[in-house]
């Protein structure tokens, strides 16, 4: 919270690009997690070890409590690993942070309820001293972006979920960043409204090439997004498959049209991806699940 | 005071519609004009009513002047002792204003040291309910005496002390509504704990510390006017009907009253005006 930082150091690291450019975006090495609560310690995460490429779409898919959050909290230096490796653009996730090296949308749109639209999509900006002509110039890029540039001057409480949403999202974007981590961010949205802002989701991330780590727990979700679906399981927070998307000929990002939700391969990657999530799931919780679920799809 | 009477004369519009039936669709609701001019008009003729019969009580009822001053000889004494009601309004509006004034920066400023370091809250506790208790009538005569006779510091820092309290509870409540969301986003874009202050934390308390302010304004009047009961220099309002008072010059003391509840209700409407300016843009959830 007490983060004393001169604006200054922060734009001289914010392009210091050259250096770290081979390294991947996120690297995990036997990550731990563990959290005291009243009733003992809980073990959110346990041996996590996982490589994010740079420009690459992971997304992290789990039941509740698989620690799938907490795993994107520790990547965004929310909280701090209890044990193991952990690496954003070959820095210490601190760093990265204080470098302003990603971007990051919750669940919540988390909008500030005093500023317009378009002073919510600022304030980054304007946190990091860039000079107000250059913020407006970018503002009214992103609000051109998700679409709501007729809605700069109005406030959050003015806009749907999805609109609020939308400007969150153009906010985690306002600096490039070369990482974005996202966490539910359609979790609260409609369904139509969901696909329309997966689409523009993939079109945002081909058109920046920026990393992306996405917190999801819905499988067409994750399929439809990702390059690569991480599958993690509860009680230790665990990931139990790695699932590469092979998409035919929709494996660009920009060929991520709603044509690929009809598409066999995208039903073929869904199959699997649940598949790997209740075998997963399964494995882990041994007979108690078994019994519980009947005769599993396996 | 307006909400109550707007809820009155629904209630009088609804009781209208149910008793009317069909074909009373003309009487069915006043128009929000007259609706509006009414919650204007209605407040003034009921207190025109009451002074009417505090008046025939008094000049046709028998009840002597000399132990209730009609509400004439009140405004004739108001007329004559003009020039006095105005400069000793000003000198307690005066003293009730800086008092506010400081006893607000020092309540803001205490508050977020408190919200700041657990550590200053816990110190800060016992000494905020000891003055939360503090008596006017026992600090006035010693801090009179204490910057002498002459001097209206004594009555400035007694008003300072009374809004001093309600705005450090509002203020350090405001500063403890930061949602656990926009913490993290402060964190993650690597905000300093100025900007931390400046862009979360004081928006989000800012209609807490409006509030505190509010409330103070009322107290800080009524404790610079009291305080004057105690000695120090003559000429405010509270010493004025002392006096007035002492002399059996009642309808004078009265005015001075008028006087009186005219500044409480001036600093009052001021910071509901100030309130409702800052927060008018911010939502108040489903009203907008």
């Amino acid at each position: 919270m007490s983060d004393h930082i001169p604006n200054s150091a922060i734009q001289n690291n914010q392009r210091d690009t050259l250096a770290s450019v081979d390294a991947a975006a996120v690297e995990v090495r036997g990550l731990d997690k563990h959290f005291e609560t009243a009733s003992g310690i809980v073990n959110a995460l346990e041996g996590i070890t996982l490589t994010v490429a740079a420009d690459e779409f992971v997304s992290l898919i789990g039941p509740s409590g698989c620690g799938k959050s907490t795993l994107m909290r520790l990547i965004a230096d929310l909280d701090t690993p209890s044990a193991g490796e952990l690496t954003v653009f070959g820095k210490t996730a601190t760093q990265a942070r204080l470098d302003q090296d990603y971007g990051i949308a919750f669940q919540q749109a988390g909008l500030l309820p005093w500023r317009t639209v378009a002073a919510n999509v600022a304030l980054p900006l304007e946190l990091h001293g860039v000079a107000s002509a250059a913020r407006r110039t970018r503002v009214a890029d992103l609000l051109h972006m998700v679409g709501l540039t007729e809605f700069a001057d109005r406030y959050p409480d003015q806009l749907s979920g999805g609109m609020q949403q939308r400007v969150a999202i153009a906010r985690s974007l306002a600096e490039q960043p070369r990482l974005l981590l996202m966490d539910e961010p359609f979790g609260a949205l409609d369904e139509m409204t969901r696909e329309k802002m997966q689409t523009d989701l993939v079109r945002i991330a081909a058109d920046t090439g920026a990393a992306v780590v996405f917190v999801t727990h819905s499988i067409p979700e994750a399929v439809f997004l990702s390059d690569r679906v991480v599958v993690m399981s509860p009680r230790p927070g665990q990931i139990s498959d790695i699932v590469p998307m092979r998409l035919g000929a929709a494996a660009g990002r920009e060929d991520r049209t709603d044509d690929l939700r009809e598409d066999g391969a995208f039903f073929e990657m869904v199959t699997e991806v649940r598949e790997a999530l209740h075998g997963g799931a399964a494995d882990q919780l041994g007979l108690e699940a078994r019994s519980a679920r009947g005769v599993d799809s396996r | 005071m307006s909400r109550a009477s707007m809820s009155t004369s629904t209630a009088a519009n609804s009781i209208v519609t149910s008793g009317g039936g069909t074909g009373t669709s003309r009487k069915q609701a006043w128009s929000p004009r007259t609706e509006s001019t009414l919650r204007i008009v209605a407040p003034i003729a009921l207190g025109l009513i009451v002074l009417g019969v505090w008046q025939l009580l008094v000049t046709v009822g028998g009840v002597s002047d000399y132990l209730l001053p009609s509400p004439t000889s009140i405004v004739g004494e108001l007329v004559e002792f003009w020039p006095s009601v105005v400069s000793a309004t000003m000198l307690t509006g005066t003293n009730a204003l800086l008092g506010l004034l400081v006893g607000s920066l020092i309540g803001i400023v205490f508050a977020a040291i408190a919200a700041r370091w657990r550590i200053a809250d816990q110190m800060s506790a016992p000494i905020v309910a000891a003055l939360a208790v503090v008596p006017i009538v026992a600090l006035a005569p010693v801090l009179n005496s204490m910057f002498g006779a002459d001097s209206q510091f004594g009555r400035q820092a007694i008003a300072a002390i009374a809004s001093f309290v309600p705005i450090f509870i509002n203020t350090l409540r405001g500063f403890r509504q930061t949602q656990p969301v926009h913490r993290d986003l402060m964190k993650a874009y690597a905000a300093n704990s100025g900007q931390m202050l400046r862009s979360l934390t004081l928006p989000t308390a800012r209609p807490f510390i409006l509030t505190g302010i509010r409330i103070a304004s009322s107290l800080a009047v009524i404790s610079a006017l009291v305080a004057e009961y105690f000695g120090g220099p003559r000429g405010g309002l509270g010493s004025l009907i002392a006096t007035s008072a002492a002399s059996s010059a009642y309808a004078r003391a009265w005015a001075y009253v008028g006087a009186s509840i005219a500044l409480g209700l001036l600093f009052y409407l001021a910071t509901l005006a100030l309130e409702r300016l800052v927060l008018r843009r911010v939502p108040t959830g489903g009203s907008r």
